[in-house]
């Protein structure tokens, strides 16, 4: 199951805690480390009171150099980002699992994408983190890694950004032998750090996020992943992500049998947004159709990094529901 | 003379004069946690977590790792700390909003849990930091600038007793007062020796806000003793 596999994943990527409030469709992960530490006595695990407690408990432990972790989805995801927000002030690198459950307020317990603006920028902040929008099993597991390895080399948090779909399917994953270290792991509060997130003057404030906004934009393409699924010539290119996107792999392979010239691009970082790489493979096209599970989230993001492309866009949205591999076929037809 | 305290090794020097309001409670409290400190040779495993509210301003107060945390999260940071190095001596400096109010829920779930902490509450019946409102702590027929005709609707919470009702036998919970400066820091070592020991500790301080009580000095005086009738003193 997706949530297993999240938890192995955090166990093979090198994490020692889990904090952690249960909340479908991601508590199997939860369960899942708890069984984990059963047999591994190093690590260990705390279910908190909410997730804001699961959050700042990560940030605690993180604070004392040690990879820490945790899980939550929907009305969870918005207690969350209290202490994400401090993370980023900070520049804690605590990990987040987000399954997207249905939006608005309590919903359903079961899909959407309607957690995307929140996730990459949820909190009085600009946005400065990592957030990863998996497609599949196996990418659960290696951006799980993945969000590890980033969050400690870039100290930003990251988010590996799934949804209820993914959290409950069954499959197999392949799991590399060898196993990364993260890196620059070592106490950040230690003798000599007062580290502080309350200021007196805006001056002061006003040049951290400055220079941290500067730092992240500088660094940005070392962080940034996407996947161009047959669209460099492609007269229409669908932009989607996540599990959506794997539902469009399937109705690009389809199409191009019928001799459709209709391409994929996915984001997978949706912050920072692969905007160099969307702009050069998707300037050149006539067409794009946005389909997402959600009402114009992902559309957002995209527009708001490309604004001036000269191409028609289209958006296609379900708003909580999923995509059959057959209804983006006969979307796609419908505006060929 | 000799029972004065001195000033505290671990004190950062460059961040003195502090920034506290004259005649607050925090710098006392400060002060007898610093000789503790020091008294026990505890420089370098003891962590600082500090609150959002008056507390926050002890950020830089001492020569010891310190992080702000949010309102009402210092807790819950705290408990994350311990379990990822527990050698670590992890201490949680919040006010009565903070510990009471916004983060009741980790406060008292902490208890529960018996996570082997030391929490310090520093309780002046109001929320200082953002001008003087109603807070758990309120007692009754007080002012506040949120309760303008006196606060008599509902009781007043008080930490350490409702603690008590969940706590493991061995951990530590007092209540002690600014204007009793030696009882407090006994209190805060015993709070400390617990956490050693593997159990949960919090220490309430009765403390004073001569900025928002709107008091001088003989009127701070005479409000700190309404505080001390008002709520027990003693270990529980």
């Amino acid at each position: 199951m997706g949530n297993q596999i999240l938890a192995q994943a955090a166990k093979d990527a090198g994490a020692k805690i889990m904090f952690g409030y249960p909340i479908t469709p991601s508590s199997e992960i939860l369960e899942t480390w708890a069984k984990i530490c059963l047999k591994d006595k190093s690590l260990s695990v705390l279910q908190t009171e909410d997730e804001m407690a699961a959050g700042f408990g990560t940030i605690g432990a993180c604070l004392a150099g040690v990879p820490a972790f945790t899980a939550t989805a929907g009305p969870g995801n918005i207690l969350m980002q209290d202490a994400v927000v401090m993370a980023e002030a900070l520049r804690i690198p605590m990990v987040v699992m987000i399954m997207q459950r249905g939006g608005m307020s309590t919903s359903t317990v079961i899909y959407s994408q309607e957690e995307v603006r929140l996730t990459c920028f949820g909190g009085n902040s600009e946005g400065f983190r990592i957030v990863y929008s998996t497609s599949n099993l196996q990418e659960l597991y290696d951006y799980t890694l993945k969000a590890f390895q980033m969050a400690w080399q870039y100290r930003w948090p990251a988010f590996v950004l799934a949804d209820g779909y993914q959290g409950k399917m069954k499959g197999e994953v392949e799991i590399p032998d060898q196993k990364l270290s993260i890196p620059n792991l070592s106490p950040i509060l230690k003798k000599g750090v007062n580290l502080r997130n309350c200021y007196n003057l805006e001056e002061e404030i006003g040049e951290i996020i400055v220079n941290y906004s500067d730092e992240y934009q500088r660094k940005r393409q070392e962080m940034e992943e996407y996947e161009d699924y047959q669209a460099k010539d492609a007269k229409i290119i669908i932009l989607s992500h996540g599990i959506v996107a794997a539902a469009a792999k399937v109705a690009v392979d389809q199409l191009r049998k019928k001799g459709i010239s209709v391409g994929l691009f996915r984001p997978i970082t949706l912050r920072p947004f692969p905007t160099k790489a969307a702009s050069e493979i998707m300037g050149k096209t006539q067409k794009i159709i946005v389909i997402e599970s959600a009402i114009g989230q992902l559309s957002g993001l995209f527009k708001e990094e490309l604004f001036g492309l000269n191409t028609t866009l289209i958006e296609v949205n379900k708003p909580a529901l999923g995509f059959t591999p057959a209804e983006i076929i006969k979307t796609i037809q419908a505006y060929e | 003379m000799n029972n004065l305290p001195s000033f505290p090794q671990c004190y950062k020097v460059d961040s003195k004069p502090h920034k506290f309001c004259p005649g607050c409670g925090h710098p006392i409290v400060l002060k007898m946690l610093g000789q503790v400190i020091d008294e026990m040779g505890l420089a370098d495993q003891v962590v600082l977590m500090v609150d959002i509210g008056c507390s926050l301003l002890a950020w830089d107060y001492f020569d010891l790792p310190t992080t702000q945390t949010h309102h009402g999260r210092t807790v819950p940071t705290a408990v994350g700390f311990k379990m990822a190095d527990p050698g670590k001596i992890v201490i949680a400096y919040m006010g009565d909003g903070g510990a009471y109010a916004i983060g009741l829920q980790h406060t008292l779930t902490a208890c529960l849990r018996d996570n082997p902490l030391t929490t310090i509450v520093v309780n002046n019946t109001l929320y200082a930091m953002t001008g003087g409102q109603l807070a758990p702590t309120t007692m009754d027929g007080e002012i506040t600038t949120t309760t303008p005709g006196g606060k008599k609707e509902f009781e007043t919470l008080k930490g350490p007793e409702l603690l008590k009702t969940v706590a493991h036998k061995e951990a530590f919970l007092a209540r002690g007062s600014t204007e009793k400066p030696l009882v407090l820091k006994q209190y805060l070592k015993k709070a400390i020796e617990t956490q050693k020991q593997g159990h949960f500790s919090l220490v309430e301080a009765l403390s004073a806000c001569p900025t928002n009580w709107k008091t001088n000095a003989p009127k701070t005086i005479e409000k700190m003793k309404e505080l001390e009738a008002f709520f027990k003193q003693g270990e529980f």
